[in-house]
Order: structure tokens, then C-alpha cells, then sequence
């Protein structure tokens, strides 16, 4: 047996069941670290706050009512312009994964808009939507397009010639050979896709409602710079991470879900 | 291609390892030689071949084979790496065009479901487990009643019932090649292609996979049509064995020997010194 098919049961054996916890250690060391930093007076609460303190004030937030909304409307805008820009981006790779004459038609094309970074567009988007709800929204879906659409595009073009065959040779038709050969070849690359496009939607949104928004924790965020609530700026920050965290293990638990037959993500 | 040639130890008869197919209690009785034109009780599809002649480009692959092989028979294809082995199988599978010439299955329209292939490489669904593998064999028949049934019969067939559960990446080499036998075999195939599906097993696997195919073949009386480039493997499996050169059937053996066939026998070693010798060309026989 080799080395790298032993690897897995040798992590097995190391790693004991307070596996979920393991994670968790070095965020918890850090922020107490930071947390007894700023009560021994090593970090000015001018310079960074106390976690106690941005705890308070999201707890304060959390009570007027504002923190909820602020996460809600920018949950909806990350989800929505990443349900939009995906499925189109889906739907693009499937068509020139699977057509010859789609490919041509519009990979170029498509390839070359890719090269523009698309928040070089927000003033061009500012302009054109004023900073309402559809600027976010294009933003993120335009950003979250192209990792999906190329993920999947490659994805399929790298399903096994040799499985297709197969799946010819045994009679299978277009439908059955998309369904039970295709896409689940391609899958595992969607998923790659997936998760770039989930860090890219995170980043759009960011800026996009730091630049031009009205409400959204990017909004937030920045109000609470113009009032010097250096605690509430602190909170957003992390709350970003936490939701990207959260995007992320979804994400995963999809991979894990659907993918149990991959060598990679069995977990016997 | 001295490599392509090499002949495994033949000289081990019983193997045990993980791929081991069991005693081979199912043998029929020694069978009558093979020089009759048709086995009477045999289900095999016949095949005749006429002037088939295939070219990529400029490369001309096939240069006009001839072939008339009798229903049920076991018909080992040698040759050269190159030679365009597997170009014939592919079009006999259908899976090519010829370029010129006729392939026809006796008088009966074959289905598609009659003619199987079974390739080097497995070829299975990683994302399927090993019973829902063996059941796309089915073809069309795969939604009707009973697929699973025959499917879980061809498994048994192959001595693997108890790992349909599993999913192909746990399986051995020789575990996989035996899922792609039983889908090869679930639909009841009346001629069964090889493209040297032994290739890429180690020696006691292969011998254990050999007595498998042949131990079907006698139970399915389907026509086999093997390629491979191993010549003790034709020489003890095949009723025929056929050696292609330039293009067309140079050669064209009977093995006249009853089954079971002693690996290593006088016999077999002397047919296949033969075969070797016209394979390695003039000088080198002997
Ligand atoms: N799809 C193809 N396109 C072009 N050339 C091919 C193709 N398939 C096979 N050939 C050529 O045909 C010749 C015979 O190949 P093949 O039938 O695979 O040989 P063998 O199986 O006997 O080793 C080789 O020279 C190979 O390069
Ligand atoms: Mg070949």
C-alpha cells in the first residue's frame, strides 16, 4: 500500500472526536489574546476596540434592531446576485461544454469581457443604476459569473472521453448520458467554481456597499466611520467573515454531500 | 515491441490472492474441437467480415480483412502494437465507421444490446456504486421490471454479489475489470469483444480473470472475440487464434486442444513458440 492511500487512516487514528473544535482554537486564542492586550492598555480602543466592547455594541445593534437589518438586506443581495450571475454562468458553461457551435459562438466573446475587472465597473454601474438595488446586484452577479462559468465549462470538457464512449457504446441517450455521465464528472469542478464565486460575491458586495449603498453592513460600516464607532466598523468587519465562513461550510457540506463517492470526501 | 510480447509466468496454476476466482468447478466436460462451423447449442451471434478496409488519413490501418467467425466461437486476435487490433474491434463494435467493406452478424439483425465490448480500462462510474455499474449493461432494458435482479446475477456471475454496495474506488484492479465483465455480461450479449481487458493486471490476477472469461464463455456460449498481446493467453483460451499484419489476416490457427487447457502443457508452449516466432518475424523463429 502506498503512502498516499495510508494517509487518510493514519489521520484517523491522530485525530480525536473534539475534531469540530480543533478549528476553533486559534480564532478563540487570538481574540483573547486581543481581548487581554486591550484591557492591559497595549492597544488603544482608538486603534482597535476591545472584543468586549465590539461585542457590546452588536449587542446594542443587535437590540435596535439595525444589525438585523443591515445583515438581512445584504444576505439578500449576496444571494440573489449569486442565484442570477451563477445560474446564467451555469447555464453558459453547460451550453458551450456541450455545443460546439454555442462555444464558438460566445466563448471568445465572453473570455475577453472576463479580462475587465468588474468592479472597475462601479462607476459606469453607479451611473447607470444610481446607487440603487440593481448596482449591487449586477455587481455580484457579473462577479460571480465567470468562476462559475468557466469552472463548469471545464468541468465538462474534462469528463473522461473514455466514460462517454462507455456510456454510448451501453446505449445511453443525450439525456441519460448528461445525467449519469456528464454531470456528475463535471461536478467536482462546478463545485470549485461554486466556491471561488462564493469568496468573490463576498468581495463585490463588500465593496459595492462601502461605495454606494444606503443600507447593507457595508453601509453600516461605513457610517459608523463618519461617527468614529471604530467598535461597530470592527463588528461588520467580522461579520463579513462570519458570513463568509458560513457560505463557505455550505458550500462544503454540498461537496461532501454529493461528492461521496470521490476517494477525497469519503469519510470511511 | 519485444515489451508487448513478453509472456507472463504461465507456469503458476493456482492462484489465491485477492482477485482468486475459486475452483473451477464449473467446467463442462471436455468440449468437442472446434473445427465444426457452428456449435449447435450455442446462443453466439456469427460475424463475417468482408474486404473491411479503414484509414485515418493518410494511415491506412486496415488493408482488407477477411474474417468469417462461426457463432460461439472464441476467437483470440494477435498482432503487433499498432496494428490496428483494436480498430477492428471497434468497428465490429460499432463504435467506428469502416472506410470501405461489410460487417454483418449472420442472417439475424443484431441489437445493439447483442454486441458488447469490455475495454483495457475498466471504464466504470465512480459516482455509481458497483450494482447501479453493472446495471447500465442493461442498455434500454435498464428501467424495465427485473433490472436490479439481473444485474445482482451478473455480479454473482463474476463472484462479486457482495460488493455491490461499494463504490468502484475501493475496488481492486481486478475487482474492477470483473464489475466491467458483469455489465458486459448483464445483457445477455450474444458476441462479446476484449480489448485486451487483461492488460493492466498483474500475472495472477490475469490467470484468475482468464479462467473467469473462459468459465462464461462455456456457461453464455456467446461469441468471443479477444484481443491481446499476450500469446499464452490466446493460445489457452482461443478456439482461433487470428494474427494481423500489414493490415489483414496473416495467419489464421486452430487450437484443437480440450478444455480445461493446462497452462504450461507441451502443447500449448509449442503453438505458442509458433505464434511468437511469426509475430517476431523472419530470423527470430524457432
Ligand atoms: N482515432 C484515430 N485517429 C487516428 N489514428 C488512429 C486512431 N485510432 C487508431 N489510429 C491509428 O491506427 C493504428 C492502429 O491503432 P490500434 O488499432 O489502436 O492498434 P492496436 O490496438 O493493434 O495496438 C495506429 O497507428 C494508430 O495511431
Ligand atoms: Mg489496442
Amino acid at each position: 500500500m502506498s503512502l498516499i492511500e495510508s494517509l487518510p487512516k493514519v489521520r484517523k487514528l491522530t485525530v480525536p472526536k473534539a475534531d469540530g473544535l480543533l478549528p476553533w482554537l486559534v480564532p478563540l486564542a487570538i481574540l483573547l489574546v486581543w481581548q487581554a492586550a486591550s484591557v492591559a492598555g497595549f492597544v488603544s480602543p482608538r486603534v482597535l476596540p476591545a472584543p468586549s466592547d465590539v461585542a457590546r455594541a452588536g449587542w446594542k445593534l443587535l437590540w435596535s434592531g439595525e444589525l438585523g437589518r443591515n445583515i438581512w438586506v445584504s444576505f439578500w443581495r449576496a444571494s440573489i446576485g449569486f442565484l442570477i450571475g451563477g445560474s446564467i454562468g451555469f447555464a453558459f458553461g453547460l451550453a458551450n461544454g456541450l455545443s460546439q457551435l454555442s462555444s464558438k459562438l460566445t466563448d471568445t466573446t465572453l473570455q475577453m469581457v472576463r479580462n475587465v475587472p468588474h468592479l472597475a465597473l462601479i462607476p459606469l454601474v453607479i451611473l447607470w443604476f444610481g446607487i440603487d438595488e440593481s448596482a449591487k446586484l449586477f455587481l455580484v452577479a457579473l462577479g460571480v459569473f465567470f468562476p462559475v462559468y468557466l469552472n463548469t465549462l471545464h468541468g465538462i470538457r474534462t469528463v473522461d472521453p473514455q466514460l462517454i464512449e462507455m456510456g454510448r457504446v451501453y446505449g445511453m441517450t443525450d439525456g441519460e448520458l448528461f445525467r449519469r455521465v456528464i454531470f456528475p464528472g463535471a461536478l467536482p469542478s462546478i463545485f470549485v467554481g461554486l466556491r471561488f464565486a462564493l469568496g468573490i460575491m463576498w468581495l463585490t458586495l463588500i465593496v459595492a456597499e462601502t461605495i454606494a449603498a444606503s443600507s447593507g453592513l457595508g453601509y453600516m460600516a461605513m457610517q459608523a466611520r463618519e461617527f468614529m464607532q471604530i467598535d461597530v466598523v470592527v463588528l461588520s468587519i467580522l461579520i463579513y467573515a462570519l458570513l463568509g465562513k458560513l457560505a463557505d461550510s455550505a458550500s462544503r457540506l454540498l461537496e461532501r454531500l454529493t461528492l461521496s463517492w470521490h476517494p477525497a470526501f469519503s469519510k470511511h | 515491441m519485444q515489451q508487448a510480447l513478453r509472456i507472463p509466468v504461465s507456469s503458476v496454476e493456482e492462484t489465491d490472492g485477492k482477485d482468486a476466482i475459486g475452483p473451477a468447478e464449473a467446467f463442462r466436460p471436455v468440449r468437442k474441437p472446434s473445427v465444426s462451423p457452428a456449435k449447435p447449442e450455442t446462443r453466439g451471434l456469427p460475424l463475417v467480415i468482408r474486404d473491411l478496409r479503414k484509414s485515418f488519413g493518410d494511415n491506412q490501418v486496415l488493408r482488407g480483412i477477411e474474417l468469417e467467425i462461426p457463432a460461439g466461437q472464441f476467437v483470440a486476435i494477435v498482432g503487433q502494437s499498432g496494428c490496428g487490433k483494436s480498430t477492428l474491434l471497434r468497428l465490429i463494435a460499432g463504435l467506428d465507421k469502416p472506410t470501405s467493406g461489410t460487417i454483418s452478424f449472420g442472417d439475424t439483425a443484431a441489437r445493439s444490446e447483442d454486441i458488447r465490448v469490455m475495454f483495457q480500462e475498466p471504464r466504470l462510474l465512480p459516482w455509481a456504486r458497483v450494482l447501479a455499474n453493472a446495471e447500465v449493461g442493461l442498455g434500454r432494458d435498464r428501467k424495465a421490471a427485473g433490472a436490479h435482479d439481473r444485474a445482482k446475477q451478473a455480479l454473482e456471475e463474476v463472484g462479486l454479489a457482495e460488493k455491490r454496495d461499494q463504490w468502484p474506488s475501493v475496488l481492486s484492479g481486478g475487482q474492477k475489470q470483473r464489475v466491467a465483465l458483469a455489465r458486459a455480461l448483464v445483457s445477455g450479449p450474444r458476441l462479446l469483444a476484449f480489448d485486451e481487458p487483461l492488460g493492466a493486471l498483474d500475472a495472477l490476477t490475469r490467470i484468475a480473470m482468464q479462467r473467469l472469461l473462459e468459465r462464461v464463455w462455456i456457461d453464455q456460449t456467446f461469441t468471443a472475440i479477444l484481443v491481446t498481446h499476450d500469446v499464452a493467453e490466446a493460445v489457452a483460451l482461443a478456439d482461433r487464434v487470428l494474427v494481423i499484419e500489414d493490415g489483414r489476416v496473416a495467419e489464421d490457427i486452430s487450437v484443437d486442444l480440450p478444455r480445461p487447457r493446462r497452462r504450461g502443457s507441451a502443447e500449448l508452449a509449442t503453438l505458442e513458440g509458433s505464434i511468437l516466432g511469426q509475430l517476431l518475424g523472419p530470423g527470430t523463429a524457432g
